[in-house]
Protein backbone atom coordinates (compact mmCIF):
# COMPACT_ATOMS: atom_id res chain seq x y z
CA UNK A 1 0.00 0.00 0.00
CA UNK A 2 2.66 2.53 0.91
CA UNK A 3 4.48 1.10 -2.01
CA UNK A 4 1.72 2.22 -4.56
CA UNK A 5 1.12 5.13 -3.12
CA UNK A 6 4.60 6.03 -2.87
CA UNK A 7 5.17 4.98 -6.56
CA UNK A 8 1.83 6.97 -7.79
CA UNK A 9 3.41 10.61 -6.05
CA UNK A 10 6.56 9.64 -8.20
CA UNK A 11 4.86 9.60 -11.29
CA UNK A 12 2.78 13.05 -10.72
CA UNK A 13 6.25 14.69 -9.37
CA UNK A 14 7.75 13.41 -13.07
CA UNK A 15 4.61 14.17 -14.93
CA UNK A 16 4.21 17.77 -13.16
CA UNK A 17 7.64 18.81 -13.76
CA UNK A 18 8.03 17.38 -17.50
CA UNK A 19 5.13 18.68 -18.81
CA UNK A 20 5.15 22.59 -18.62
CA UNK A 21 8.51 22.09 -20.82
CA UNK A 22 6.89 19.89 -23.69
CA UNK A 23 5.15 22.42 -26.90
CA UNK A 24 5.26 23.76 -29.68
CA UNK A 25 8.00 26.03 -28.43
CA UNK A 26 10.88 25.21 -26.95
CA UNK A 27 11.49 26.08 -23.87
CA UNK A 28 14.51 25.35 -20.73
CA UNK A 29 13.90 25.45 -17.12
CA UNK A 30 16.65 26.93 -16.11
CA UNK A 31 16.29 29.99 -18.15
CA UNK A 32 12.35 30.14 -17.06
CA UNK A 33 13.22 30.40 -13.80
CA UNK A 34 16.06 33.01 -14.52
CA UNK A 35 12.89 35.09 -15.12
CA UNK A 36 14.52 35.26 -19.30
CA UNK A 37 11.83 35.76 -21.58
CA UNK A 38 10.14 34.48 -23.31
CA UNK A 39 10.78 31.61 -21.32
CA UNK A 40 9.80 32.61 -18.65
CA UNK A 41 6.30 33.46 -19.08
CA UNK A 42 5.16 30.33 -21.45
CA UNK A 43 6.48 29.00 -18.10
CA UNK A 44 5.06 30.31 -15.53
CA UNK A 45 1.78 32.11 -17.39
CA UNK A 46 0.67 29.52 -19.99
CA UNK A 47 1.61 26.22 -19.48
CA UNK A 48 2.30 26.13 -15.63
CA UNK A 49 -1.42 27.21 -14.64
CA UNK A 50 -2.69 24.86 -17.07
CA UNK A 51 -0.69 21.97 -15.54
CA UNK A 52 -1.62 22.41 -12.14
CA UNK A 53 -5.34 23.08 -13.31
CA UNK A 54 -5.25 19.59 -15.03
CA UNK A 55 -3.42 18.31 -11.83
CA UNK A 56 -6.49 18.98 -9.41
CA UNK A 57 -9.23 18.66 -12.06
CA UNK A 58 -8.15 14.97 -12.78
CA UNK A 59 -7.49 14.47 -9.55
CA UNK A 60 -10.63 15.70 -8.02
CA UNK A 61 -12.63 13.49 -10.60
CA UNK A 62 -10.71 10.35 -9.95
CA UNK A 63 -11.52 10.93 -6.12
CA UNK A 64 -15.46 11.81 -6.71
CA UNK A 65 -15.39 8.69 -9.07
CA UNK A 66 -13.83 6.40 -6.53
CA UNK A 67 -16.26 7.54 -4.11
CA UNK A 68 -19.60 7.50 -6.01
CA UNK A 69 -18.62 4.18 -6.86
CA UNK A 70 -18.61 3.09 -3.70
CA UNK A 71 -21.41 4.96 -2.20
CA UNK A 72 -23.92 3.70 -5.00
CA UNK A 73 -21.91 0.23 -5.38
CA UNK A 74 -22.80 0.68 -8.77
CA UNK A 75 -19.25 0.09 -11.98
CA UNK A 76 -20.72 2.58 -13.82
CA UNK A 77 -21.15 5.63 -11.36
CA UNK A 78 -19.18 8.48 -11.94
CA UNK A 79 -18.90 12.35 -11.14
CA UNK A 80 -21.55 13.21 -13.50
CA UNK A 81 -23.89 10.75 -12.45
CA UNK A 82 -26.00 12.90 -9.94
CA UNK A 83 -26.00 15.81 -12.37
CA UNK A 84 -24.28 18.69 -10.95
CA UNK A 85 -22.01 18.98 -13.89
CA UNK A 86 -24.86 18.64 -16.37
CA UNK A 87 -26.26 21.88 -14.00
CA UNK A 88 -22.72 23.52 -14.70
CA UNK A 89 -23.45 23.25 -18.33
CA UNK A 90 -26.53 25.00 -17.86
CA UNK A 91 -25.36 27.26 -16.45
CA UNK A 92 -22.46 28.12 -18.70
CA UNK A 93 -24.67 27.88 -22.01
CA UNK A 94 -27.54 30.61 -20.42
CA UNK A 95 -24.02 32.70 -19.72
CA UNK A 96 -23.01 32.14 -23.42
CA UNK A 97 -26.67 33.16 -25.32
CA UNK A 98 -26.75 36.08 -22.78
CA UNK A 99 -24.00 37.36 -23.36
CA UNK A 100 -22.42 37.17 -20.23
CA UNK A 101 -18.37 37.13 -19.18
CA UNK A 102 -18.61 35.04 -16.03
CA UNK A 103 -19.39 32.07 -17.56
CA UNK A 104 -17.38 30.27 -14.63
CA UNK A 105 -19.59 31.50 -12.66
CA UNK A 106 -22.73 31.05 -14.46
CA UNK A 107 -21.94 27.79 -13.88
CA UNK A 108 -21.11 26.89 -10.55
CA UNK A 109 -24.55 28.44 -9.70
CA UNK A 110 -25.94 26.03 -12.31
CA UNK A 111 -24.30 23.19 -10.54
CA UNK A 112 -24.91 24.58 -6.96
CA UNK A 113 -28.32 24.91 -7.97
CA UNK A 114 -28.93 21.04 -9.19
CA UNK A 115 -27.15 19.81 -6.22
CA UNK A 116 -29.25 21.00 -4.15
CA UNK A 117 -32.09 20.06 -6.37
CA UNK A 118 -31.36 16.40 -6.01
CA UNK A 119 -30.02 16.55 -2.25
CA UNK A 120 -33.79 18.23 -1.82
CA UNK A 121 -35.14 14.82 -3.83
CA UNK A 122 -33.28 11.98 -2.07
CA UNK A 123 -33.80 13.23 1.70
CA UNK A 124 -36.03 10.78 3.62
CA UNK A 125 -35.93 11.74 6.73
CA UNK A 126 -32.64 11.99 7.99
CA UNK A 127 -30.84 9.82 5.34
CA UNK A 128 -30.11 9.83 1.57
CA UNK A 129 -31.87 7.76 -0.36
CA UNK A 130 -29.18 6.48 -3.05
CA UNK A 131 -31.49 4.92 -5.05
CA UNK A 132 -33.63 8.54 -5.79
CA UNK A 133 -30.30 10.04 -5.89
CA UNK A 134 -29.48 7.78 -8.56
CA UNK A 135 -32.89 8.44 -10.49
CA UNK A 136 -32.93 12.15 -9.58
CA UNK A 137 -29.25 12.17 -11.33
CA UNK A 138 -30.34 10.45 -14.49
CA UNK A 139 -33.74 12.85 -15.02
CA UNK A 140 -31.27 16.18 -14.22
CA UNK A 141 -29.05 15.06 -17.00
CA UNK A 142 -32.13 13.90 -19.77
CA UNK A 143 -33.46 17.57 -18.48
CA UNK A 144 -30.29 19.90 -18.60
CA UNK A 145 -29.73 18.00 -21.87
CA UNK A 146 -32.69 19.40 -23.42
CA UNK A 147 -32.25 22.72 -22.49
CA UNK A 148 -28.78 22.63 -23.52
CA UNK A 149 -30.11 21.71 -26.78
CA UNK A 150 -33.01 24.45 -27.10
CA UNK A 151 -30.61 27.05 -26.32
CA UNK A 152 -28.52 25.73 -28.78
CA UNK A 153 -30.96 25.93 -31.31
CA UNK A 154 -31.49 29.55 -30.58
CA UNK A 155 -27.94 30.79 -30.25
CA UNK A 156 -26.32 32.82 -32.99
CA UNK A 157 -23.39 31.46 -34.89
CA UNK A 158 -20.52 32.68 -32.51
CA UNK A 159 -22.99 31.48 -29.64
CA UNK A 160 -23.12 28.15 -30.99
CA UNK A 161 -19.51 27.62 -31.46
CA UNK A 162 -18.55 28.82 -27.88
CA UNK A 163 -21.03 26.11 -26.67
CA UNK A 164 -20.00 23.39 -28.67
CA UNK A 165 -16.36 23.97 -27.29
CA UNK A 166 -17.60 24.67 -23.84
CA UNK A 167 -19.25 20.97 -23.61
CA UNK A 168 -16.37 19.82 -25.29
CA UNK A 169 -14.83 20.64 -21.87
CA UNK A 170 -11.42 21.83 -22.09
CA UNK A 171 -8.22 23.41 -19.84
CA UNK A 172 -6.69 27.14 -20.00
CA UNK A 173 -4.78 28.89 -18.43
CA UNK A 174 -6.45 30.58 -15.29
CA UNK A 175 -5.32 32.79 -12.47
CA UNK A 176 -2.81 31.45 -9.83
CA UNK A 177 -5.31 32.77 -6.94
CA UNK A 178 -8.45 30.95 -8.72
CA UNK A 179 -5.66 28.15 -8.81
CA UNK A 180 -5.04 28.69 -5.00
CA UNK A 181 -8.44 28.69 -4.12
CA UNK A 182 -9.05 25.33 -5.91
CA UNK A 183 -6.31 23.51 -4.51
CA UNK A 184 -7.10 24.35 -1.20
CA UNK A 185 -10.60 22.96 -1.99
CA UNK A 186 -8.98 19.70 -3.39
CA UNK A 187 -6.47 18.93 -0.95
CA UNK A 188 -9.14 19.92 1.79
CA UNK A 189 -12.12 17.59 0.64
CA UNK A 190 -9.20 14.94 -0.40
CA UNK A 191 -7.82 14.57 2.64
CA UNK A 192 -11.14 14.20 4.81
CA UNK A 193 -12.17 11.88 2.49
CA UNK A 194 -9.26 9.77 2.65
CA UNK A 195 -8.98 10.07 6.46
CA UNK A 196 -12.55 7.87 6.40
CA UNK A 197 -10.83 5.57 3.91
CA UNK A 198 -11.61 2.49 6.58
CA UNK A 199 -15.26 3.08 6.72
CA UNK A 200 -15.58 3.69 3.46
CA UNK A 201 -14.47 -0.11 2.55
CA UNK A 202 -17.24 -1.13 4.53
CA UNK A 203 -19.63 0.94 2.71
CA UNK A 204 -18.56 -0.74 -0.39
CA UNK A 205 -20.22 -3.52 0.83
CA UNK A 206 -23.35 -2.64 2.06
CA UNK A 207 -24.94 -0.17 4.25
CA UNK A 208 -26.08 -2.71 7.13
CA UNK A 209 -22.90 -4.46 6.75
CA UNK A 210 -21.43 -1.01 7.58
CA UNK A 211 -24.34 0.40 10.34
CA UNK A 212 -24.00 -3.39 12.17
CA UNK A 213 -19.68 -2.58 12.29
CA UNK A 214 -20.21 0.90 14.15
CA UNK A 215 -20.05 3.38 11.10
CA UNK A 216 -22.35 6.19 11.34
CA UNK A 217 -23.45 5.07 7.63
CA UNK A 218 -26.05 7.98 7.28
CA UNK A 219 -23.79 10.96 8.21
CA UNK A 220 -21.04 9.67 5.68
CA UNK A 221 -22.84 9.05 3.07
CA UNK A 222 -24.76 12.68 3.17
CA UNK A 223 -20.55 13.50 3.47
CA UNK A 224 -19.37 11.91 0.57
CA UNK A 225 -22.52 13.04 -1.83
CA UNK A 226 -22.02 16.24 -1.03
CA UNK A 227 -18.50 16.68 -0.78
CA UNK A 228 -18.22 14.68 -4.29
CA UNK A 229 -20.45 16.73 -6.24
CA UNK A 230 -18.78 20.09 -4.62
CA UNK A 231 -15.52 19.08 -6.21
CA UNK A 232 -17.57 17.96 -9.42
CA UNK A 233 -19.24 21.57 -9.51
CA UNK A 234 -16.14 23.32 -9.25
CA UNK A 235 -14.05 21.59 -11.49
CA UNK A 236 -16.62 21.46 -14.40
CA UNK A 237 -17.00 25.71 -13.57
CA UNK A 238 -13.30 25.67 -14.77
CA UNK A 239 -13.16 23.02 -17.33
CA UNK A 240 -16.25 22.26 -18.38
CA UNK A 241 -17.33 18.54 -18.57
CA UNK A 242 -14.01 15.98 -18.91
CA UNK A 243 -15.46 13.06 -19.35
CA UNK A 244 -14.15 9.36 -18.99
CA UNK A 245 -11.53 10.00 -16.12
CA UNK A 246 -13.79 9.74 -13.37
CA UNK A 247 -14.85 6.25 -14.64
CA UNK A 248 -11.74 4.67 -15.82
CA UNK A 249 -9.18 5.92 -13.03
CA UNK A 250 -10.91 4.25 -10.63
CA UNK A 251 -11.74 0.78 -12.39
CA UNK A 252 -7.91 0.63 -13.82
CA UNK A 253 -6.49 1.60 -10.24
CA UNK A 254 -9.25 -1.39 -8.58
CA UNK A 255 -7.43 -3.79 -10.84
CA UNK A 256 -3.96 -3.17 -10.14
CA UNK A 257 -4.43 -2.41 -6.01
CA UNK A 258 -7.63 -4.15 -4.97
CA UNK A 259 -10.65 -2.33 -3.21
CA UNK A 260 -8.98 -1.04 -0.28
CA UNK A 261 -9.83 2.32 -0.22
CA UNK A 262 -6.58 3.22 2.18
CA UNK A 263 -5.04 2.71 -0.91
CA UNK A 264 -7.55 3.38 -3.95
CA UNK A 265 -8.00 6.97 -2.61
CA UNK A 266 -4.79 8.62 -2.23
CA UNK A 267 -3.45 6.82 -5.58
CA UNK A 268 -6.88 7.86 -7.51
CA UNK A 269 -5.97 11.74 -6.42
CA UNK A 270 -2.33 11.39 -7.35
CA UNK A 271 -2.82 9.05 -10.31
CA UNK A 272 -5.74 10.84 -11.61
CA UNK A 273 -4.03 13.84 -11.78
CA UNK A 274 -1.09 12.80 -13.26
CA UNK A 275 -3.47 10.59 -16.45
CA UNK A 276 -5.22 14.09 -16.89
CA UNK A 277 -1.98 16.14 -17.24
CA UNK A 278 -0.56 13.92 -19.74
CA UNK A 279 -3.88 14.00 -21.60
CA UNK A 280 -3.74 17.96 -21.55
CA UNK A 281 -0.29 18.15 -22.68
CA UNK A 282 -0.94 15.44 -25.53
CA UNK A 283 -4.12 17.57 -26.47
CA UNK A 284 -2.02 20.96 -27.40
CA UNK A 285 1.21 19.36 -28.55
CA UNK A 286 0.13 16.52 -31.04
CA UNK A 287 -1.22 18.89 -33.75
CA UNK A 288 0.30 22.14 -32.40
CA UNK A 289 -0.57 24.91 -33.11
CA UNK A 290 -4.36 23.58 -33.14
CA UNK A 291 -5.59 22.16 -30.60
CA UNK A 292 -7.64 18.50 -29.77
CA UNK A 293 -10.47 19.08 -26.80
CA UNK A 294 -9.16 17.22 -23.86
CA UNK A 295 -12.23 15.31 -23.53
CA UNK A 296 -11.35 13.44 -26.61
CA UNK A 297 -7.89 12.14 -25.62
CA UNK A 298 -9.33 11.30 -21.94
CA UNK A 299 -11.42 8.21 -24.06
CA UNK A 300 -8.96 7.95 -26.49
CA UNK A 301 -5.91 7.25 -24.34
CA UNK A 302 -7.73 6.06 -21.31
CA UNK A 303 -10.44 3.45 -23.83
CA UNK A 304 -7.64 1.42 -25.26
CA UNK A 305 -5.15 1.07 -21.98
CA UNK A 306 -7.98 0.32 -19.74
CA UNK A 307 -9.10 -2.07 -22.24
CA UNK A 308 -5.87 -3.90 -21.97
CA UNK A 309 -5.73 -4.04 -18.64
CA UNK A 310 -9.04 -5.64 -18.17
CA UNK A 311 -7.78 -7.85 -20.55
CA UNK A 312 -4.79 -9.12 -18.64
CA UNK A 313 -6.35 -9.73 -15.51
CA UNK A 314 -8.12 -12.65 -15.98
CA UNK A 315 -8.79 -13.04 -11.85
CA UNK A 316 -11.54 -10.06 -12.66
CA UNK A 317 -14.63 -11.83 -13.64
CA UNK A 318 -16.43 -8.75 -14.59
CA UNK A 319 -15.33 -4.61 -13.29
CA UNK B 1 -29.50 -12.68 30.07
CA UNK B 2 -28.84 -10.76 26.96
CA UNK B 3 -32.21 -9.39 25.16
CA UNK B 4 -35.49 -8.70 26.68
CA UNK B 5 -38.45 -7.41 25.03
CA UNK B 6 -41.51 -6.07 25.90
CA UNK B 7 -44.16 -5.37 23.54
CA UNK B 8 -41.90 -4.69 20.49
CA UNK B 9 -43.55 -3.53 17.38
CA UNK B 10 -42.23 -2.28 14.39
CA UNK B 11 -44.43 -0.32 12.07
CA UNK B 12 -44.49 -3.05 9.26
CA UNK B 13 -44.42 -6.66 10.14
CA UNK B 14 -43.87 -6.88 14.21
CA UNK B 15 -46.35 -6.51 16.94
CA UNK B 16 -46.35 -6.90 20.48
CA UNK B 17 -43.19 -9.57 21.04
CA UNK B 18 -42.36 -10.02 24.43
CA UNK B 19 -39.08 -12.51 25.07
CA UNK B 20 -36.20 -12.84 26.83
CA UNK B 21 -33.13 -14.32 25.15
CA UNK B 22 -30.09 -16.32 27.26
CA UNK B 23 -26.51 -15.38 26.99
CA UNK B 24 -25.99 -18.40 25.19
CA UNK B 25 -27.76 -20.76 22.87
CA UNK B 26 -28.74 -21.23 19.23
CA UNK B 27 -31.98 -19.57 19.05
CA UNK B 28 -34.05 -19.93 15.96
CA UNK B 29 -36.55 -17.83 14.23
CA UNK B 30 -38.79 -19.27 11.79
CA UNK B 31 -41.96 -18.64 10.38
CA UNK B 32 -44.11 -18.16 6.66
CA UNK B 33 -42.71 -15.03 4.38
CA UNK B 34 -43.27 -11.68 5.46
CA UNK B 35 -44.16 -13.26 9.75
CA UNK B 36 -41.43 -9.97 10.36
CA UNK B 37 -38.66 -12.27 11.05
CA UNK B 38 -36.00 -10.26 9.42
CA UNK B 39 -37.41 -7.18 11.05
CA UNK B 40 -37.09 -8.77 14.39
CA UNK B 41 -33.77 -9.81 13.76
CA UNK B 42 -32.92 -5.77 12.88
CA UNK B 43 -34.24 -4.25 15.48
CA UNK B 44 -31.96 -6.95 17.36
CA UNK B 45 -28.75 -5.77 15.56
CA UNK B 46 -29.51 -2.26 16.07
CA UNK B 47 -30.08 -1.21 12.19
CA UNK B 48 -34.30 -0.70 12.38
CA UNK B 49 -34.28 2.14 14.87
CA UNK B 50 -37.95 3.72 15.33
CA UNK B 51 -39.51 0.48 17.00
CA UNK B 52 -42.12 0.65 19.51
CA UNK B 53 -42.49 -0.92 23.14
CA UNK B 54 -38.82 -1.91 24.62
CA UNK B 55 -36.11 -3.56 23.70
CA UNK B 56 -32.71 -3.89 25.36
CA UNK B 57 -29.44 -5.43 25.41
CA UNK B 58 -27.28 -6.34 28.65
CA UNK B 59 -29.98 -3.95 30.25
CA UNK B 60 -29.43 -0.96 27.99
CA UNK B 61 -32.45 0.36 24.84
CA UNK B 62 -30.65 -1.33 21.73
CA UNK B 63 -31.27 2.01 20.37
CA UNK B 64 -29.36 4.17 22.95
CA UNK B 65 -26.14 1.77 22.95
CA UNK B 66 -23.66 3.70 20.94
CA UNK B 67 -23.02 2.15 17.46
CA UNK B 68 -19.20 1.43 17.95
CA UNK B 69 -19.65 -0.43 21.84
CA UNK B 70 -22.88 -2.31 20.65
CA UNK B 71 -20.87 -3.80 17.73
CA UNK B 72 -18.36 -5.31 20.19
CA UNK B 73 -21.42 -7.21 21.40
CA UNK B 74 -23.65 -8.35 18.62
CA UNK B 75 -22.34 -8.92 15.27
CA UNK B 76 -25.03 -8.98 12.37
CA UNK B 77 -25.00 -11.51 9.29
CA UNK B 78 -26.77 -10.35 6.06
CA UNK B 79 -28.55 -13.29 3.94
CA UNK B 80 -25.96 -12.43 1.25
CA UNK B 81 -22.95 -10.35 0.39
CA UNK B 82 -22.86 -9.29 -3.37
CA UNK B 83 -19.72 -7.47 -3.61
CA UNK B 84 -19.34 -4.99 -6.78
CA UNK B 85 -15.71 -4.48 -6.13
CA UNK B 86 -12.28 -7.18 -5.66
CA UNK B 87 -12.04 -7.12 -1.92
CA UNK B 88 -10.32 -10.20 -1.26
CA UNK B 89 -11.56 -12.69 1.48
CA UNK B 90 -8.94 -11.61 4.21
CA UNK B 91 -9.98 -7.98 3.69
CA UNK B 92 -13.98 -8.98 4.04
CA UNK B 93 -13.14 -10.38 7.49
CA UNK B 94 -10.88 -7.68 8.75
CA UNK B 95 -13.96 -5.37 8.26
CA UNK B 96 -15.02 -6.79 11.38
CA UNK B 97 -12.46 -5.51 13.32
CA UNK B 98 -13.50 -1.89 12.84
CA UNK B 99 -15.49 -1.53 15.89
CA UNK B 100 -12.07 -2.36 17.46
CA UNK B 101 -10.21 0.54 15.39
CA UNK B 102 -8.25 3.48 16.49
CA UNK B 103 -6.69 4.79 13.37
CA UNK B 104 -6.11 4.17 9.59
CA UNK B 105 -4.13 0.74 9.88
CA UNK B 106 -4.72 -2.67 11.32
CA UNK B 107 -2.62 -3.44 14.07
CA UNK B 108 -1.12 -7.16 14.93
CA UNK B 109 -4.70 -8.28 17.36
CA UNK B 110 -6.84 -7.26 14.40
CA UNK B 111 -4.59 -9.51 11.92
CA UNK B 112 -4.65 -12.30 14.85
CA UNK B 113 -8.36 -11.85 15.47
CA UNK B 114 -9.25 -12.17 11.92
CA UNK B 115 -6.62 -15.56 11.63
CA UNK B 116 -8.24 -16.94 14.32
CA UNK B 117 -12.13 -16.65 12.91
CA UNK B 118 -10.35 -17.55 9.88
CA UNK B 119 -9.18 -21.00 11.35
CA UNK B 120 -12.77 -21.67 13.12
CA UNK B 121 -14.47 -20.85 10.09
CA UNK B 122 -11.76 -23.43 7.76
CA UNK B 123 -11.65 -20.12 5.22
CA UNK B 124 -7.12 -19.71 5.83
CA UNK B 125 -6.75 -21.66 2.37
CA UNK B 126 -8.41 -18.70 0.20
CA UNK B 127 -7.83 -15.31 2.57
CA UNK B 128 -6.39 -14.45 -0.44
CA UNK B 129 -9.16 -14.63 -3.53
CA UNK B 130 -11.49 -11.65 -4.76
CA UNK B 131 -13.99 -12.52 -2.67
CA UNK B 132 -16.61 -12.60 -5.87
CA UNK B 133 -14.47 -15.58 -7.14
CA UNK B 134 -15.71 -17.76 -3.97
CA UNK B 135 -18.38 -20.20 -3.88
CA UNK B 136 -21.83 -19.78 -1.65
CA UNK B 137 -20.59 -21.95 0.94
CA UNK B 138 -16.82 -20.48 0.96
CA UNK B 139 -18.35 -16.73 0.95
CA UNK B 140 -20.53 -17.56 4.04
CA UNK B 141 -17.59 -18.75 6.18
CA UNK B 142 -15.73 -15.80 5.21
CA UNK B 143 -19.19 -13.53 6.55
CA UNK B 144 -18.96 -15.40 9.53
CA UNK B 145 -15.26 -14.89 10.37
CA UNK B 146 -15.67 -11.39 9.58
CA UNK B 147 -18.69 -11.20 12.25
CA UNK B 148 -16.55 -13.75 15.21
CA UNK B 149 -13.42 -11.33 14.61
CA UNK B 150 -15.81 -8.63 16.35
CA UNK B 151 -16.02 -11.02 19.30
CA UNK B 152 -19.50 -10.47 19.70
CA UNK B 153 -21.44 -11.77 22.74
CA UNK B 154 -24.41 -12.47 19.97
CA UNK B 155 -24.69 -13.41 16.44
CA UNK B 156 -26.97 -12.47 14.55
CA UNK B 157 -27.76 -14.26 11.31
CA UNK B 158 -30.34 -13.91 8.34
CA UNK B 159 -31.01 -17.38 6.60
CA UNK B 160 -27.43 -18.53 6.47
CA UNK B 161 -28.30 -21.37 5.11
CA UNK B 162 -29.97 -20.55 1.97
CA UNK B 163 -27.12 -20.61 -0.46
CA UNK B 164 -25.75 -23.91 0.92
CA UNK B 165 -26.15 -27.04 -0.52
CA UNK B 166 -27.07 -30.02 1.81
CA UNK B 167 -23.42 -30.29 2.95
CA UNK B 168 -22.69 -26.73 3.92
CA UNK B 169 -25.90 -26.32 5.57
CA UNK B 170 -24.91 -29.37 8.02
CA UNK B 171 -21.60 -28.01 8.57
CA UNK B 172 -22.48 -24.45 9.06
CA UNK B 173 -24.96 -25.33 11.37
CA UNK B 174 -23.18 -28.02 13.55
CA UNK B 175 -20.30 -25.02 13.93
CA UNK B 176 -23.31 -22.63 14.85
CA UNK B 177 -24.10 -25.27 17.57
CA UNK B 178 -20.29 -24.96 18.45
CA UNK B 179 -20.18 -21.36 18.95
CA UNK B 180 -23.40 -21.64 21.01
CA UNK B 181 -21.51 -22.91 23.88
CA UNK B 182 -20.49 -20.20 24.56
CA UNK B 183 -22.35 -17.14 23.04
CA UNK B 184 -25.95 -16.21 21.61
CA UNK B 185 -26.79 -17.47 18.40
CA UNK B 186 -30.30 -15.93 16.65
CA UNK B 187 -30.66 -17.54 13.42
CA UNK B 188 -33.60 -17.00 11.33
CA UNK B 189 -34.53 -20.23 9.04
CA UNK B 190 -36.82 -21.54 6.85
CA UNK B 191 -35.74 -24.99 7.56
CA UNK B 192 -37.73 -26.50 10.48
CA UNK B 193 -35.81 -29.79 10.21
CA UNK B 194 -32.02 -27.78 11.08
CA UNK B 195 -33.97 -25.86 13.25
CA UNK B 196 -35.11 -29.55 14.79
CA UNK B 197 -31.82 -30.67 15.06
CA UNK B 198 -29.83 -28.18 16.20
CA UNK B 199 -31.36 -25.40 18.14
CA UNK B 200 -31.93 -24.90 21.96
CA UNK B 201 -35.02 -23.04 21.21
CA UNK B 202 -37.22 -21.61 18.37
CA UNK B 203 -39.28 -18.55 17.32
CA UNK B 204 -42.54 -19.28 15.32
CA UNK B 205 -43.56 -15.82 13.59
CA UNK B 206 -47.03 -15.41 12.24
CA UNK B 207 -48.51 -12.11 10.93
CA UNK B 208 -45.54 -10.28 13.26
CA UNK B 209 -46.59 -12.38 16.48
CA UNK B 210 -45.27 -14.72 18.44
CA UNK B 211 -47.08 -17.98 17.61
CA UNK B 212 -44.57 -19.97 19.25
CA UNK B 213 -41.98 -19.91 21.36
CA UNK B 214 -40.07 -22.87 23.33
CA UNK B 215 -38.02 -26.14 22.51
CA UNK B 216 -38.30 -26.92 18.97
CA UNK B 217 -39.59 -30.16 19.84
CA UNK B 218 -42.84 -28.82 22.07
CA UNK B 219 -43.35 -26.29 19.78
CA UNK B 220 -43.34 -27.42 16.08
CA UNK B 221 -46.34 -29.56 16.38
CA UNK B 222 -48.58 -30.52 13.97
CA UNK B 223 -51.74 -27.85 14.85
CA UNK B 224 -48.92 -25.04 14.91
CA UNK B 225 -47.19 -26.07 11.67
CA UNK B 226 -50.80 -25.88 9.88
CA UNK B 227 -52.19 -23.30 11.12
CA UNK B 228 -49.01 -21.05 10.79
CA UNK B 229 -47.50 -22.41 7.10
CA UNK B 230 -50.46 -23.79 6.03
CA UNK B 231 -49.13 -27.46 5.38
CA UNK B 232 -49.76 -31.11 7.06
CA UNK B 233 -46.69 -31.95 9.10
CA UNK B 234 -45.87 -35.13 10.22
CA UNK B 235 -43.17 -35.65 12.94
CA UNK B 236 -41.07 -38.91 12.93
CA UNK B 237 -38.76 -40.24 15.97
CA UNK B 238 -35.74 -41.97 14.77
CA UNK B 239 -32.87 -42.65 16.19
CA UNK B 240 -31.29 -39.90 15.50
CA UNK B 241 -33.62 -37.70 16.74
CA UNK B 242 -36.84 -36.17 15.08
CA UNK B 243 -37.49 -34.99 11.84
CA UNK B 244 -40.27 -34.14 9.80
CA UNK B 245 -42.14 -34.45 6.35
CA UNK B 246 -44.91 -31.89 5.12
CA UNK B 247 -47.83 -32.39 2.80
CA UNK B 248 -49.30 -29.57 0.86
Amino acid sequence: MKRSVLLSAAVLAAVVIGAPLAGSSHIELGRAFAGVSPDHEIFFYARLPRVILALLGGAALSVTGVLFQCMLRDPLAEPYTLGVSSGASVGAVIAICLGWRATGLASLAGAALVLLMVLGMAVEGRRLSSFTLLLTGVTMNSMAFAVILFLHNLASFSQSFAISRWLMGGLEAVEYSTLASLAGVVIGVTTLVIKYAPQWNLLAVGDDWAASRGVSTVRLTAMGYIVGSVLTGLVTSLTGPIGFVGLIVPHALRLKLGADHRALLPCAFLLGGAFLVVCDTLSRTVIAPTEIPVGVLTALCGGPFFLWLLKSRRRSLWL
Amino acid sequence: MSFSARQLGFAYGLHEATFEFPRSGLITIAGPNGAGKSTLLGILAGLRSPYRGSCTFAGREVRQWPKREFARKAAFLPQSVRLEFPFTAEEVVLMGRTPYARGWFQTDEDRSAAEEAMTTTDTLAFRGRDFRTLSGGEAQRVILASALTQRPEVLLLDEPATHLDLRHQLSLYRLLGELSKSLLVVAVTHDLNLALQFSSRIMVLEDGRIAGDGAPHEVLNPELISRVFGVQATLHGGLHGTWMSYEA
